[in-house]
């Protein structure tokens, strides 16, 4: 395993630039839970269970809002951001390597258990997605949408849906930090109407109306939508690939917090925002793939046991997914288990005596059933 | 000075018999006996038994079926006993009838407990002048060593008892190390019989225990199964060998059974202090009882279980460690006139 990666580190400097282990190759087997592979294109079976590390300011561009916030924290303290390559996502990368893009968009439904990886798994998607150069479409929880939202406005494009301008400019603007070069890239085929004054002109990049959205806010909900319907239409065409990333999917389908003035509950449909989405992620356009996460820890009035996308998503929301790939992903193998503790070890996260041991390990294994989250929040008082 | 350090149930009893002078004659006592036999010929009458071969068992059998009560204190239910043991032994009148006493240690005020000191140092004269002749003969000292690892010497109110009059701890302690010193001589072994008095086997408590072989099942995998149960649960664990560490219970993982890691920690608990920890599989059944409590039975069982995979010596360590032990706390009833077992209702003062 030693030759593996050092071979790797000779073939990755030929390619993209990589970020090197920064220790030097030490006696110590740090190399066996590493690969300095940074580009995900070109993981296979081999990484299997070893971390690989994606530079800040890439971490920056690529996942102003992805990451869940464990893993934000935890990228604070180490300085790095080492992401674990598993099964699920090596699967799925030889899936979009593989998918046809004249075809309808493939979509792809990652489940699981709660704490096992499903949102980490996405964000590497999303990560080899940005580096082979598709344009992102990444909702970091769509659960936000249809909860704790402060105002609520009265859609002015359709009368009966509620828009929601607080949660629309706060992804608009994550939206353009991610995507800069398509937003000069892309222009609209429409002419929009903001108001009775404003307007936008057919021709214009989609960077405007984005900035449009971001300086009235009242209308951002309808730039998302904008925004939305233009990608789609134009990612058939082929001038880019198209990507769209949703956690938490089975909010759309299921039912909100939200009341309106009346204290009548709101159903999804009627929030402009959901609408859009839904129709983002049905498979009628082609030129991409659409890779969606269930989430039960976000999510509303759903029992804390279910997991499955029977259960997650309701009748309505199965229906309009199906067909899908699902992609169950599960608790650690035992080498990912001994990669993630070697790679605590290491960063010398844990701190007590025993944890060093073999005991400790094994002990921390049984604690944590080798449930990724388990063992996240246990080595954290360690 | 001696200290008692272990204390058994016998420590805690009080000595009535040595309080002072009688309290019952001998005629009430007589009585009482009569009255004993008379009420059992009864007894046996009434269960239809037969009153000749009415034995003490089938008094106790038939007054717990006549007269049952739920009280938790074995003495303070209905129990029918001989008089003997019923009253404690009282030291007769020791005085004649024209005023002179029978010993001549009476003046002492405490006759027993000096007699007997007095006897045994003449034991210890014995032993010592029994020496003498046979290092005067040249013959070889036996040396025979007793066995003082399975013994200990009777306790305090064991004596009182015995000698049917107080001591004090200063007192005791002068008698047990006179005894050490007997023991301590090599020709101690002709007073044997004498020492044997005041001595006390401590039984070992792994040996009433009796541990189950392993059973086999179909692919000859070893398991064994064990019981167990805290408060209101109750669980029965089977551990599997060569396992992976994994646990069922109830038909669901241990991640989803128990969310909480205390109760984690206390599945763990076994296997971490026998250093098995991803060696054994096992599957439980647990109902009754909450979350807490539950783990604990599974702990329990699962302990129980252990002890067939593992040495006497390991087991002897897991029950000093107490993971074989029932945890007797249950809820405490609420009593009239509090607001809870123990707390008191709100004091006013008007």
């Amino acid at each position: 395993q030693l030759e593996h990666g050092c071979a790797l580190h000779t073939a990755a400097r030929g390619g993209l630039s990589s970020v090197s282990s920064q220790d030097v190759p030490a006696e110590r087997p740090r190399e066996v839970f590493h690969t300095s592979e940074s580009d995900p294109a070109k993981h296979t079976e081999q990484h299997e269970g070893r971390l690989y590390n994606i530079p800040l300011e890439e971490v920056k561009a690529v996942f102003p809002h992805g990451l869940p916030y464990r893993f934000q924290q935890q990228i604070r303290t180490f300085n790095e951001a080492r992401v674990m390559v598993r099964r699920p996502a090596l699967e799925l990368l030889a899936c979009l390597k593989g998918s046809n893009l004249a075809h309808p968009a493939v979509r792809y439904v990652i489940y699981g258990e709660r704490g096992t990886g499903k949102t980490m798994t996405l964000c590497h998607v999303v990560h080899y997605c940005s580096r082979q150069g598709w344009l992102v479409l990444h909702v970091p929880d769509a659960h936000l949408w249809v909860k704790n939202c402060k105002e609520l406005l009265q859609s002015s494009y359709n009368k009966d849906r509620l828009d929601q301008p607080l949660q629309a400019s706060v992804w608009l603007k994550n939206f353009k930090t991610s995507n800069e070069r398509f937003l000069q890239e892309i222009k609209t085929q429409k002419k929009y109407m903001w108001g009775k004054q404003e307007s936008t002109e057919e021709g214009r990049p989609l960077g405007e109306v984005v900035e449009q959205g971001l300086a009235r806010v009242r209308s951002a909900s309808d730039a998302v939508g904008v925004v939305l319907r233009e990608i789609k239409q134009q990612s058939h065409r082929g001038s880019f690939r198209l990507l769209v990333a949703v956690d938490g999917v089975n909010a759309l389908w299921g039912r909100t917090t939200l009341r309106k003035e009346d204290k009548s509950p709101v159903c999804p449909e009627e929030l402009t925002l959901v609408h859009n989405l839904r129709k983002m992620v049905r498979n009628d356009w082609s030129g991409g793939a659409i890779v969606t996460t269930l989430s039960q820890t976000g999510s509303l009035f759903q029992p804390s046991s279910a997991y499955t996308p029977h259960e997650l998503l309701g009748k309505e929301g199965f229906d309009a997914l199906d067909p899908f790939v699902p992609i169950p992903v599960a608790n650690y193998s035992p080498r990912e288990f001994e990669s993630c503790y070697g790679y605590y070890l290491e960063r010398k996260w844990l701190q007590h005596e025993k944890a060093h041991t073999e005991d400790g390990k094994a002990e921390l294994r049984f604690l944590s059933g080798s449930n990724p989250r388990q063992l996240d929040r246990l080595a954290g008082p360690l | 000075t001696l200290r008692l350090i272990c204390t058994t149930t016998a420590v805690q009893r009080k000595n009535v018999g040595a309080s002072g002078p009688e309290k019952y004659t001998e005629a009430f006592i007589k009585k009482q006996i009569e009255e004993f036999n008379l009420g059992k010929r009864h007894l046996a009458n009434m269960m239809g038994e037969d009153p000749e071969t009415f034995t003490q068992e089938d008094i106790d059998r038939a007054i717990a079926y006549l007269f049952p009560s739920g009280l938790f204190d074995k003495q303070a239910r209905p129990m029918m006993k001989h008089p003997t043991e019923v009253f404690p032994e009282q030291r007769k009148i020791q005085w004649g009838e024209d005023g002179r006493p029978f010993h001549f240690l009476f003046y002492t005020g405490k006759q027993s407990y000096y007699s007997l000191m007095h006897e045994t140092y003449e034991k210890f004269l014995n032993v010592q002048k029994h020496q003498d002749q046979l290092i005067a003969q040249d013959l070889p000292l036996q040396k025979e060593k007793r066995n003082l690892a399975g013994s200990r010497w009777l306790t305090k109110i064991e004596l009182e008892e015995m000698l049917l009059e107080k001591l004090s701890d200063d007192d005791y302690s002068r008698f047990i190390q006179l005894l050490q010193k007997l023991v301590a001589l090599p020709c101690a072994d002709i007073e044997e019989n004498y020492i044997q008095k005041f001595c006390k086997e401590v039984p070992v408590q792994l040996q009433r225990v009796v541990i189950e072989p392993l059973q086999y099942d179909e692919q000859g995998v070893a398991f064994s199964t064990g019981e167990g149960k805290r408060k209101t649960a109750r669980a029965t664990a089977i551990v599997y060998d060569n396992g992976t560490g994994k646990i069922t219970v109830n038909g669901t993982d241990i991640l989803h059974y128990f969310p909480v890691l205390q109760d984690r920690e206390q599945l763990l608990f076994p296997f971490q202090f026998l250093g098995r920890i991803g060696k054994h599989d096992m599957v439980c059944t647990v109902s009754g009882g909450g979350r807490s409590a539950q783990a604990g039975a599974i702990r329990l069982a699962s302990a129980k279980a252990l002890r067939s995979f593992v040495t006497e010596k390991e087991v002897e360590f897991m029950r000093q460690a107490g993971l074989l032990t029932v945890d007797p706390r249950v809820k405490e009833r609420k009593k009239p006139g509090q607001e809870g077992p123990r707390r008191k209702f709100t004091w006013k003062k008007r």
